[in-house]
């Protein structure tokens, strides 16, 4: 398909591939070999650019031409009233922010100990083991906007002199109790990824059950699940916006406050987009630091591991 | 050369393992009797699934046994209410494909063992670990991940990591079959100098050469039992049973 870059150099081509004084002088082919994957690159770009452009106008040109445009625009996108309501909502994502990172704590550290209970064999765990069993599955399969409303609504209801009936706390310990199950989860699929082998050598070296699952089964799991256990952190700060649905005020509360006197809805595309400002860099650290720490002692040596033509 | 009269370090006694159930049952080991004396060297051989790296997974408690004795100093071991993690910390066995942990640096793969399973102090466990590395050549690599290693350098490591218990009987476990042939030298010659050294080892090889410099006596394993035992000129060189005769003829 393909003519750019000029022909494949033929056989009898250029001098041989050599040296001149000792150092080593790229013969013609490999010169033209580079020249061709340049020109390549460069189309590649193009064809990237140009591509982008298209789209971009194209959606750009399907929304401003649509009947209702102009009162759309009005209603989401007023820059005046976003510049109004940024620090209301600023503030409403700040709640949202102390919920993820407590949320995040406890589901990690929680998680991960069901984790090693499913796994483990001691007989004196297996009520433990079979109250993780139900649990996991019990959390996994019902809605989080179900547990939030049996938990906001229901637990108050009992009218325990001992529990906080803040909507923030209710709704931070409904969105532990779902997130935590799918964590437990993946770490119990990144301890069973664990090779056997790894358990038999540290044995054979005689560290105890408890010490090889701590000390070599557990490093590794960790490492192996580092990006799905990122990327369910990265939806639970995003998830913790549905706490706004008991009453909190958070950033997606004070955005709907904000358009109850005027239904301009841009408060929320303001929390929108704060949303996004945060999950955003926060992926790309995520992936980052897995591509440092997740690969150690596997795949690091495999051939062909990079991109083939 | 004589055994000597003192009780063998290691004795199995009609040792019997099978893998599977019902109609899929197979014995893999099939009431072995095998002794290894201290200071002496035991080579077993026989094709893949003879039951070779079975028999040094039992012996390492590592699998249990259906019937027999495990006996280790007179000990039965096999017994499950004997304490494994003891017996273990008494042997070594080194792995075909080394399992080295891939998490940890070389130094700490030495370490871990002596520090966690027998409380050593790090400052100690680290200095001994040192000192094990610069005798298998290692020492420059004390600070690398086991995957920046080549296949030989993680199998020496591997082999370092075994000898730091001070182990009292050494398995090795076809330690040069994952290895290229460039590499399986100086894996040997590793092992040969332990050997002179005195180490009692077990060893399951497909390198005959290597058995014939080692070995004090040469077993060899067919479905799970014994079929011919004796001095690696016997066994190697003069081998009275078919079996034998037909695998050391599809070595060559």
């Amino acid at each position: 398909m393909s003519e750019q870059g000029g022909a494949p150099p033929g056989r009898q081509g250029g001098a041989p591939p050599g040296r001149q004084g000792g150092a080593w002088v790229p013969s013609e082919r490999a010169a033209a070999r580079t020249a061709f994957r340049r020109a390549q690159r460069r189309r590649a770009l193009l064809v990237a650019g140009v591509a982008t452009v298209v789209v971009l106008a194209a959606v750009v040109y399907v929304v401003t031409t649509a009947p209702g445009w102009e009162r759309a625009r009005e209603a989401f996108f007023s820059p005046g009233r976003a510049v109004e309501v940024l620090p209301e909502v600023a503030q409403g994502l700040w709640l949202n922010l102390r919920v993820w990172v407590v949320a995040s704590a406890v589901g990690l550290v929680v998680g991960l100990l069901l984790a090693v209970v499913r796994t483990s064999r001691i007989p004196a765990l297996f009520p433990l083991r079979m109250l993780a069993v139900a649990y996991v599955d019990v959390f996994r399969g019902v809605p989080l906007l179900l547990v939030l409303l049996l938990v906001g609504f229901g637990l108050p209801a009992l009218r325990l002199p001992w529990l906080p009936v803040s909507a923030a706390v209710l709704g931070g310990l409904a969105i532990v109790l779902t997130y935590t199950a799918f964590l437990a989860e993946i770490f119990r699929a990144g301890i069973e990824s664990v090779h056997p082998s790894q358990v038999a050598a540290a044995r054979s070296l005689g560290l105890s059950r408890g010490q090889a699952v701590r000390h070599v089964v557990l490093p590794q799991a960790v490492r192996h699940v580092a990006a799905p256990v990122a990327g369910m952190l990265v939806s639970l700060q995003k998830d913790s916006g549905l706490i706004s649905i008991l009453g909190a005020v958070d950033a997606i509360r004070a955005a709907q406050i904000a358009t109850t006197g005027d239904y301009n809805f841009t408060p929320y595309v303001v929390a929108g987009l704060l949303f996004v400002a945060i999950s955003v860099p926060l992926t790309r650290l995520v992936d980052a630091w897995s591509a440092r720490q997740g690969w150690r002692g596997q795949l690091s040596g495999v051939a062909g591991a990079g991109a083939l033509r | 050369m004589s055994a000597g009269v003192s009780a063998p370090l290691l004795s199995l006694r009609g040792v019997r393992k099978t893998f599977g159930t019902g109609a899929e049952q197979r014995a893999v080991l099939d009431g072995i009797d095998l002794d290894v004396a201290e200071h002496r060297c035991v080579v077993l051989i026989g094709a893949s699934g003879s039951g070779k790296s079975t028999l040094l997974r039992v012996v390492d408690l590592l699998e249990d046994v259906d019937d027999g004795q495990v006996l280790l100093d007179g000990q039965d071991v096999a017994d499950p209410w004997v304490d494994a993690d003891a017996v273990r910390a008494r042997l070594a066995l080194v792995f075909q494909q080394y399992n080295l942990f891939p998490h940890l640096r070389v130094l700490d793969n030495l370490t871990l063992a002596p520090r966690v399973a027998h409380g050593r102090p790090r400052a100690e466990a680290e200095a001994e670990a040192r000192q094990m590395l610069e005798r298998v050549g290692l020492a420059h690599k004390a600070r690398a991940y086991p995957d920046q290693l080549s296949g030989g350098e993680q199998q020496r490591a591997a082999i370092a990591r075994a000898l730091v218990g001070r182990p009292e009987l050494l398995l090795l476990d076809e330690v040069t079959s994952a290895l290229d042939p460039a590499l399986v030298g100086e894996v040997l010659d590793l092992l040969l100098s332990l050997r002179s050294e005195g180490t009692t080892m077990l060893v399951a090889t497909h390198e005959m050469g290597f058995a014939r410099d080692v070995a004090d006596e040469v077993v060899f394993l067919h479905d799970g039992r014994i079929h011919e035992r004796g001095t690696p000129q016997q066994v190697l060189d003069d081998p009275q049973r078919e079996r034998t005769r037909e695998f050391l003829r599809r070595l060559r």
